[in-house]
């Protein structure tokens, strides 16, 4: 009799062996609303984590992101030949005084460099402009009719000069946008009319398209541009070029390009083997890497220090946790009395610590999207809201509720029941 | 008769280990309990009645002897197997009803039933639902726990043992916490539910609420030492009658001194 009794007994437990997970989250969803107030509190360390990684990510992502998009505006295949600084006779030259560079060099690259798909010599200067009763102090660029395809501007209206101006070395010129703004009231076309740099007229043949602040923060219409040809007869007054600047054939070509130019320039300069280069190259993916680099730097110091605040928040989870074990030692103690099993009180406490950071982790990406938001609209710095850093920042929720959640639901876990219900 | 005996204790003993001391909670108990009974367990503190309790609810393990258990033997079992025992088999009422704070009359009772997965949420709302009724709470189900009287906080976890049709309701000192007229009450509700099938042990030390039960069993130093069933066993609900007389009876003659 007895044995038959005891295999129904046995059926039964087995059949109960398991609470249903649901269940778990049921009670664990119960326990979180019945503290409410305490359940916020201990979200809002996981909030704030949260919000600031995504914000921080954000704000370091989108300068990341337009620092590279500013970088490329300047052209991405552009390479850059600068003479170098060098000593002579034991001062050290800088490289404005060097005058190493001609337009020969230039000729000699365009005719033996085949991943070179434009070069154009460059000269500048600076000084006054003047229309009428209005004048500007800008800076005077120029380079030959390819410059404005290798440097990236686009001429809005007008046109740019042909090789017949070069040659001649005519007093034409095109403007920037911001030269325009600052020399010709509202309604004046500039084109055909006549300013003058530096006391020499120059006849206004184009104007260019808006380029907007570089990297560095410098107004790139802020410029007039002209042939070379007249910049170094008439204003400048010199021979030497302070660079000449190229197209690769393609980004992917740079590497090659510029070792062609580099062999190139030595013949060119008649260097012997044992002779440093008198110049240097530069490409503007070196720039990029460079920018980029430090841009990633202060992103990872950003995500790390918000990811700090992440830790601490879930610090606060497990020091909440933890006195909630103690406080509700007795309903520890009941929920053992009524058949719950170590697991499910392990499993419970566990719950409640992963559903207390993952929903502090919704709220805290809403806050985190909301205040990037803000600072973009209000700081006018631009951010980048990625995918990856929404689902690392969950990720890490989760794993901060499960690391910090185990040590106070194991605790618990592990209550006698007869102590936890005669706990006062 | 033996298929009729729910608990059967064979020469059962307890021992605790206190610093270098061993500390002889139950010394030798033989006990049997048979299904319908409302059996009182008295002794003063210390005597060894809550480490009977503790292992009737399967709560603890005895040293030596047997504990059958609506035919298992509960001393092989391990820890899990333990909890569904407690869960399926054993009704716990406490003295200080332990309930849920801020949380729903319902929910409470429901609370058993959330660690069987046997048991779908359907059938456990409507058990629950019925238990409440059982203990004339039906009117209360959605208040919340802190809310309620001592009184009725106590009908809420008997409501709360009954839920999963345990084979035994124990109750350590149910009436402790409340006054002489909700004490009857809750004796009362007892009562109704033993006669109607229900087995019931009743952990108290006041003679009284003993009286209320139909077999008294008293402990002293660990040992059963008495175990006799009740002769004329008290209704509760003609003692509360007679209380209220007496109230009234009081009322008037304050009334009468007042004039």
């Amino acid at each position: 009799m007895v044995g038959r009794h005891s295999q129904i007994s046995k059926l039964l437990i087995n059949q109960v062996d398991k609470m249903n997970t649901l269940n778990l989250i049921k009670v664990a969803i119960s326990a979180i609303k019945r503290n409410k107030t305490r359940s916020f509190l201990t979200m809002l360390g996981i909030i704030i984590g949260v919000a600031s990684v995504i914000s921080m990510l954000a704000i370091g992502e989108g300068s990341n992101a337009s620092i590279k998009e500013q970088i490329s505006t300047m052209g991405t295949n552009l390479i850059h030949i600068q003479p170098a600084s060098r000593s002579r006779g034991g001062v050290q030259q800088g490289r404005e005084m060097s005058q190493t560079l001609e337009v020969q060099d230039a000729d000699f690259i365009r005719e033996n460099c085949d991943k070179i798909k434009a070069v154009s010599p460059e000269v500048d200067g600076s000084g006054q402009v003047i229309f009428g009763s209005n004048n500007w102090p800008t800076q005077i660029i120029s380079g030959n009719e390819e410059y404005t395809y290798i440097k990236k501007y686009d001429v809005a209206s007008g046109r740019i000069y042909n090789s017949q101006e070069i040659k001649s070395a005519a007093k034409v010129c095109l403007l920037g946008q911001t030269v325009v703004d600052n020399l010709f009231e509202d309604g004046v076309n500039p084109i055909g009319q006549t300013v003058r740099f530096n006391k020499i007229p120059f006849k206004v043949i184009g104007v260019l398209a808006e380029k907007g602040d570089n990297t560095f923060g410098q107004d790139q219409d802020d410029i007039i541009l002209a042939p070379y040809t007249t910049v170094m007869k008439r204003i400048t007054r010199q021979t030497y070029l302070r660079a000449i600047v190229m197209s690769a054939v393609s980004e992917d070509e740079i590497d090659t390009a510029s070792a062609q130019i580099e062999g190139a320039m030595r013949i060119s300069h008649k260097l012997k083997d044992t002779d440093e280069n008198d110049f240097e190259i530069r490409t503007q993916q070196e720039l990029m890497s460079t920018f980029g680099s430090i841009s990633e730097m202060m992103l990872v110091l950003l995500g790390s220090i918000s990811a700090i605040s992440l830790i601490v928040g879930g610090i606060g989870i497990m020091n909440i946790m933890y006195v909630s074990v103690t406080e509700r030692t007795r309903e520890i103690g009941l929920r053992l009395a009524i058949g719950g099993k170590g697991n499910d009180i392990l499993m419970q406490f566990l719950i409640e610590a992963i559903l207390l950071s993952v929903i502090g982790g919704i709220i805290g990406v809403g806050l985190g999207i909301f205040a990037s938001n803000t600072v973009e609209n209000i700081m006018g710095w631009p951010i980048l809201i990625t995918s990856d850093a929404i689902l690392l920042s969950f990720l890490f929720c989760s794993f901060i509720g499960v690391f910090f959640g185990w040590y106070p639901a194991k605790k618990a876990s592990a209550l006698d029941p007869i102590e936890a219900l005669r706990h006062e | 008769m033996k298929s009729n005996s729910i608990i059967e204790l064979k020469s059962l003993s307890k021992n605790y280990a206190v610093g270098t001391e061993t500390v002889k909670a139950l010394r030798d108990v033989n006990l049997i309990i048979e299904a319908g009974e409302f059996i009182a367990i008295m002794g003063a503190s210390g005597s060894g009645k809550s480490t009977l309790l503790n292992i009737l609810g399967c709560l603890d393990k005895p040293t030596g002897g047997e504990y059958w258990l609506d035919g298992t033997n509960v001393n092989s079992l391990k820890r899990n197997q333990l909890a569904n025992i407690r869960n399926t088999k054993i009704g716990f009422v406490f003295q200080s009803y332990n309930l849920l704070p801020r949380t729903t009359a319902l929910e409470n009772v429901e609370l058993p039933l959330l660690y069987n997965s046997g048991v779908s949420n359907k059938l456990r709302r409507e058990k629950a639902e019925n238990a409440l009724e059982a203990v004339g709470l039906a009117d209360r189900m959605k208040h919340l726990s802190n809310q309620m009287s001592g009184g009725q906080q106590q009908r809420v976890a008997i409501a709360r043992s009954l839920v999963n049709d345990p084979v035994i309701i124990l109750a350590d000192e149910a009436t402790g916490n409340l006054d002489t007229k909700t004490s009857f009450e809750i004796m009362s509700l007892f009562q109704e539910l033993n006669q109607n099938g229900i087995t019931i042990g009743f952990v108290t030390h006041e003679p009284d609420i003993a009286a209320f039960t139909k077999r008294n069993i008293v402990f002293r130093d660990g040992r059963l030492i008495k175990d006799n069933g009740v002769k004329n066993i008290s209704s509760a609900q003609i003692a509360l009658e007679q209380l209220k007389e007496e109230e009234n009876l009081q009322e008037k003659l304050e009334l009468a001194y007042a004039g």
